[in-house]
């Protein structure tokens, strides 16, 4: 039924093309190519200052173009920028934009945009939520506690095609940070004529391969071609239709039923049945992320780096990786994702064992420490928000303690924002999940989590002056080699004491059509439509 | 509710020395469905309660190499199962393997490897849930091969295994004993709540009826995540607070029922005449009202209990209710909705228990509203 | 009567205000906040947020300035879609969910009261048994089931029916949520029905009637009648959830409707958003409910409202 159903629209669909063939001959035009992409939720804004989730980035990274952009690879191409250069002190960017830039609505793209859009990120007026991450940017601490007026801040446009910015100090991963959605840039008109509605359609004015036609919230986000992209001849598709995909389960069913050309997120517990049913149309890639669970150091037993290290050791990170995450992760022995590049992660010991010699020791730790049979007991309470996965990581994780080290284990869950919320307000726990997604491909970006004034996100409240030494030291290195250097020797600290237990590296998981071509597995997770073609 | 509040309409002496229970119970017993559904209700009730002590596995057992496995009537391992099962253990050691043999229940394999080999390395092959009690018998090429022998484990799962491997039948029973107890104790909390709040508004009308009737307005407009979550913050996991977030919500539909049915019935001939004799307003209530609004009273409850045993599983979710290992049918139900494609029987089995029990309870519910019913005596 | 409504109507204004005092407290004590996530914000980002939506005012303030702007019909921007404020969202989306909960209510209640009057007319019989049983099911079987189990049968293996998305108002799009929606209503309705329906039938002046040999068609109107009462007491309160949409059939369906702000608003706590849709509902409770009331007066003489 569904078949013939197809091949009926098939057929009407050759019939109109017929029908225009005369029509296309002398416009050059061939029929309309709608991309219909699942995008796992529907974004919380449109306004590049308010954004801080991926789908939101997805849609954004198809509407505008920041200075640099992720390729379909993943790696970091000039973009609205032709060329850069830096100075000898790494400390002064200079950008030449591209002569042919151009907006949605004609106007060129003028180095004054990007300054606008940056002045406009670290207002404090704005609240944007992602600020601190231009904080490497000249005076843009100052400006976002509203110290300085944001004219103090260091970008400036030297003409219309040159824009200029300067850093506080030598920041090796700041290219990597302009391809984030946050460092797009802003048609400054629009913006001031509509104000908090210029992401309206029809308000909004962009300069990337794409332009915002419909938004329907919770229903579909179209955008359609834009013809004044300077790349526009090479954008394969006429309209990319974003649906927000958020019950996975049931967007499954509509991929499979051919209702979506790509579909991103599926529920990790499918994944075997997918790869049984679809094949190669299943892809899994390993970004830049981690699952851990963080310890209170600061609480017996946890203060003991031994029961740390037991803990972590005795956790059959293999087991987590194949069965309870389906083969979509990679086994987690340190903080750093693999993937990033000229970044040497310093040797793990027990990443190179066999699980029974990792839980030999584990036993040997928890001994030595005094807890485990014929001790001191050793009780543990994991705290998790709650989802599929990590319910079935954390009920993986109490029984291979259980086993190994003979801990009683319990397990409690809540909500994300009562999760997150007890963390971040220094409740009282014992081992409890979190997760992070880089932000960009530095290591630094994952070794601040253990930072001793990272306020937010140091769940475990782990204190080591030399740690926090280490991290300073490689901000302040302009050598690229040596700053890794300092880098990989502060990972191997922090993982000598261990104060979070990494699990396992997650994978993203999409699901394309085979008519899809022009995707490419990325560790960035970044998939911009204009690579994309459709097959009829 | 007391046995003096069944009293039929004005029947005001127990006749004929039959209670009304005891005449209800005989009604009861005459109707065939109502009994089989008993008898369905309480061997259900039993394999909840009872089964876990009988399982062979525990509720809260992971077998680590049985990850979603489909049900069947035969043990696992499947014998043409067991050779990749030793290979993928002896990957773990890094160690090949050749000439597997199975005789029996019992396993014979020569572990290789370039390197001689650590004896302690059949841990490894014990470590499968498949083998146990391997043992290394001949020693050869100068410790570079061994020989080992040991036991093949058989285990037996009905109803398949749930995606975390452990038994789904076990996990059923367990899951039981909680979602009867909060389905009956909750429902039962909700209607006495709710008839009487009910049975007053509508009874005494007026000013009263409209000030309690917008009291269940407010109640029913309140965000219920935030009632249960503020639970959660300010009194802990306790178990009771399951009933307690429940009997909350559930009773104002029964509240609003009851008081519909009870405006209706206090203009009946009965309750005036009643009146006209002078009978006080409680006993009016206790004796004529309430006793007529069983009938829909006990559809209502029937149908009341899915939902309480579902909500439950939502209340898991927020972290109040029953927390992992340990479950409930609801907290399966959704776990099987889930993955409904990928593991239909993670579905099946829990729901056939569920809607078997519902049934059994509907058959009930009206074979007591028959038997109870005031004018059919 | 219309003193009865226009009474009912003005006692609706000091209950939203009672409801509206109460969430308002209610939601602010609950741990977490809208800015608490998995990749949490920087102390200052912190501070300029709240400064934005002035959560950085006292509590007592923060509730006197919502009430004001509630009086003027202003719900708020909302946390979690940062580009349209809390009314913007709620007139968006209830067009669906009303469409679409109205098509179930009228199946619900249509199916429900027809399958009901038969049952109980042919009570225990196998027409009886055929539709309790189906109707069991109906309310046995949770719609996060029902939905994925349509769109398998009739969506993906059928090939008949579109498996989400709304499809611009088109009919196909709407029959499989519309179904999973009515069907749990519509079983409870059935049930009610029979049961009512058996008590009225036995009343004695439907007996009368039936001894003086009227027909059976003037029998079942008089008795559905009285039959009808329970029906409509829950009528009001499920109308109410039915036309605010549901949050599990919206999902699974990809609807944009109102029923999923029920949970994200609380789960992302997204303060506004919680409130307006609290003010939402409780706004359709009384109105329901004053419908249901003045339909007990209509159908049922002997209900007198003074």
């Amino acid at each position: 039924m569904n078949k013939s159903w197809q091949s009926l629209t098939g057929y009407l669909r050759v019939g109109l093309v017929a029908a225009l063939a005369t029509g296309a001959l002398i416009t050059g035009a061939s029929a309309e190519v709608t991309y219909r992409r699942g995008n796992a939720g529907d974004p919380k804004t449109l306004d590049q200052h308010q954004t801080s989730i991926d789908v939101e980035a997805n849609i954004l990274r198809d509407l505008y173009d920041g200075l640099l952009a992720y390729d379909s690879r993943g790696k970091v191409t000039p973009a609205a920028a032709a060329s850069w250069s830096i100075s000898p002190d790494g400390k002064v960017y200079t950008f030449k934009l591209r002569e042919n830039g151009k907006w949605s609505n004609g106007d060129p793209v003028k180095a004054s945009d990007f300054v606008f859009s940056f002045r406009r990120m670290l207002d404090p007026q704005t609240a944007a939520r992602y600020a601190a991450l231009h904080y490497p940017i000249k005076n843009a601490r100052a400006v976002n506690r509203g110290e300085l007026p944001p004219a103090e801040l260091g970008v400036k446009a030297i003409d219309d095609k040159t824009l200029e910015i300067t850093l506080e100090q030598p920041t090796p991963y700041f290219l990597e940070l302009l391809t984030h959605q946050t460092a797009l840039p802003l048609h400054q008109a629009s913006v001031e004529k509509y104000g908090k509605d210029f992401v309206r359609p029809g308000n909004l004015v962009s300069n990337g391969a794409f332009k915002l036609s419909e938004f329907v919230p919770s229903d579909h986000i179209k955008v359609v071609k834009n013809p004044n992209y300077f790349d526009a001849k090479d954008v394969k598709v006429d309209t990319v239709m974003f649906y927000p995909t958020e019950d996975s389960a049931a967007a499954v069913r509509r991929f499979m039923a051919g209702e979506l050309d790509t579909n991103y997120q599926f529920p990790i517990d499918q994944l075997n049945f997918l790869k049984q049913k679809l094949g190669s149309q299943v892809r899994t890639a390993p970004y830049l992320s981690i699952e851990y669970y963080a310890t209170n150091v600061q609480k017996p037993p946890f203060n003991d780096p031994r029961v740390r290290h037991a803990l972590s050791l005795a956790i059959d990170r293999d087991f987590l990786a194949e069965k309870t995450w389906g083969g979509a992760a990679v086994p987690a022995y340190r903080m750093t994702p693999p993937g990033l590049q000229n970044y040497t992660p310093p040797e793990i010991a027990a990443a190179g064992e066999t699980q029974l010699d990792r839980e030999d020791k584990a036993k040997e730790l928890i001994k030595a420490a005094g807890y485990g049979p014929g001790q001191k007991p050793l009780k543990i309470e994991i705290r998790y928000n709650t989802n599929d996965s990590n319910k079935n990581t954390a009920t993986a994780v109490a029984d291979m303690w259980k086993s190994v080290l003979g801990a009683e284990v319990t397990l409690l869950n809540s909500d994300i924002k009562s999760h997150y919320a007890y963390l971040q307000n220094k409740g009282d726990f014992d081992i409890a999940r979190a997760g992070w997604v880089g932000d960009y491909a530095d290591p630094q970006n994952f070794l601040f989590l253990g930072l001793s004034d990272n306020a937010v996100s140091n769940y475990s409240r782990y204190k080591n002056p030399d740690y926090d030494a280490l991290l300073k030291k490689s901000d302040e290195t302009g050598d690229q080699a040596a700053r890794m250097k300092i880098l990989s020797d502060a990972e191997a600290m922090f993982m000598k004491d261990e104060p979070v237990i990494p699990l396992i590296y997650r994978s993203s998981l999409h699901l394309v059509s085979p008519k899809v071509s022009g995707y490419e597995d990325n560790v960035q997770n970044v998939h911009r439509s204009r690579y994309i073609s459709i097959a009829p | 509710m007391s046995d003096t509040a069944l009293a039929p309409p004005g029947d005001t002496s127990a006749s004929a020395g039959r209670s009304l229970a005891t005449l209800a119970i005989l009604r009861l017993r005459r109707n065939r469905a109502a009994v089989v559904s008993f008898i369905v209700l309480i061997a259900i009730t039993l394999f909840c309660v009872v089964g876990p002590w009988l399982s062979h596995h525990a509720y809260d057992q992971v077998y680590r190499s049985y990850v979603g496995l489909p049900p069947s009537l035969s043990p696992y391992p499947a014998q043409n199962t067991l050779e990749d099962a030793m290979r993928g253990a002896l990957d773990r050691a890094r160690i090949g393997m050749r000439d597997f043999t199975i005789s029996g229940s019992t396993f014979r394999v020569t572990l290789t490897s370039p390197n001689p080999i650590d004896p302690r390395n059949t841990r490894y092959i014990d470590r499968v849930d498949q083998f146990r009690d391997a043992k290394v018998v001949a020693t050869e090429d100068g410790g570079k091969s061994l020989v080992v022998e040991g036991t093949v484990q058989r285990q037996l799962f009905l109803m398949g295994t749930d995606l975390a491997g452990r038994d789904l039948m076990t996990r059923i029973m367990v899951g039981g004993r909680v979602s009867l107890l909060v389905g009956l104790l909750a429902t039962f909390v909700s209607l006495v709540i709710g008839v009487s709040y009910g049975a007053a508004a509508g009874f005494f009308g007026g000013r009263i009826d409209m000030v309690m009737m917008r009291v269940v307005d407010v109640l029913y407009s309140l965000p219920f995540v935030f009632f249960v979550i503020l639970l959660v913050v300010y009194f802990g996991r306790d178990f009771v607070l399951i009933f307690v977030a429940i009997g909350a919500v559930e009773w104002l539909d029964m509240a609003r029922i009851t008081r519909g049915q009870t405006l209706a019935l206090k203009r009946r001939e009965f309750v005036e005449a009643a009146h006209a004799l002078g009978v006080s307003e409680l006993s009016i209530l206790r004796r004529h009202i309430i006793p007529n609004l069983l009938g829909p009273v006990v559809v209502f409850m029937t149908l009341m209990v899915p939902k309480i045993i579902l909500l439950e599983s939502f209340l898991s979710f927020l972290g109040l209710g029953v927390q992992a290992p340990l479950t409930s049918w609801g907290v399966l139900i959704a776990e099987g909705a889930n993955n409904i494609q990928n593991a239909p029987y993670l579905i099946i089995f829990p729901a056939i228990f569920f809607v078997s029990t519902l049934f059994a309870l509907n058959f009930i519910g009206d074979g007591l509203r028959d038997a109870l019913d005031p004018r059919d005596r | 009567m219309l003193i009865y409504t226009l009474r009912r109507l003005a006692s609706a204004v000091p209950t939203l205000f009672i409801i509206v005092t109460v969430a308002f407290f209610l939601v602010r004590f609950a741990p977490g906040g809208p800015f608490d996530m998995e990749q949490p914000v920087a102390p200052q980002v912190l501070e300029n947020l709240k400064r934005a939506y002035s959560l950085d005012q006292p509590l007592f303030y923060q509730y006197l300035d919502y009430l004001g702007k509630l009086v003027r019909g202003d719900l708020g921007p909302s946390y979690s879609a940062l580009d349209f404020t809390v009314g913007e969202m709620l007139m968006r989306g209830l067009p669906y969910s009303i469409s679409l909960g109205f098509g179930a209510l009228i199946l619900a209640v249509f199916g429900g009261v027809t399958a009901g009057v038969v049952a109980a007319l042919h009570q225990n019989s196998a027409s009886d048994y055929s539709v309790m049983t189906v109707a069991t099911v109906g309310v046995t079987v949770p719609n996060f089931v029902v939905g994925p189990l349509l769109q398998l049968v009739f969506g993906l293996m059928l090939g008949l029916l579109p498996l989400g998305g709304w499809g611009g108002g088109d009919l196909s799009h709407r029959i499989l949520p519309t179904i999973a929606l009515a069907l749990p209503q519509m079983a409870v309705i059935a049930r009610l029905t029979r049961g009512a329906m058996i008590e009225a039938l036995r009343a004695d002046h439907i007996r009368t009637l039936r001894a003086n040999g009227l027909s059976n068609s003037i029998i079942i109107t008089h008795a559905l009648r009285g039959a009808l009462l329970p029906v409509i007491s829950y009528l009001g309160p499920a109308a109410a959830a039915l036309v605010t949409g549901s949050v599990v059939i919206e999902k699974i369906f990809a609807i944009p409707g109102v029923g999923a702000y029920f949970v994200d608003g609380a789960l992302n706590r997204d303060y506004t958003l919680v409130m307006g849709t609290v003010v939402m509902l409780a706004g359709f409770v009384v109105v329901f409910n004053l419908i249901v009331d003045l339909l007990y007066a209509a159908l049922d003489p002997r209900v007198r409202y003074e």
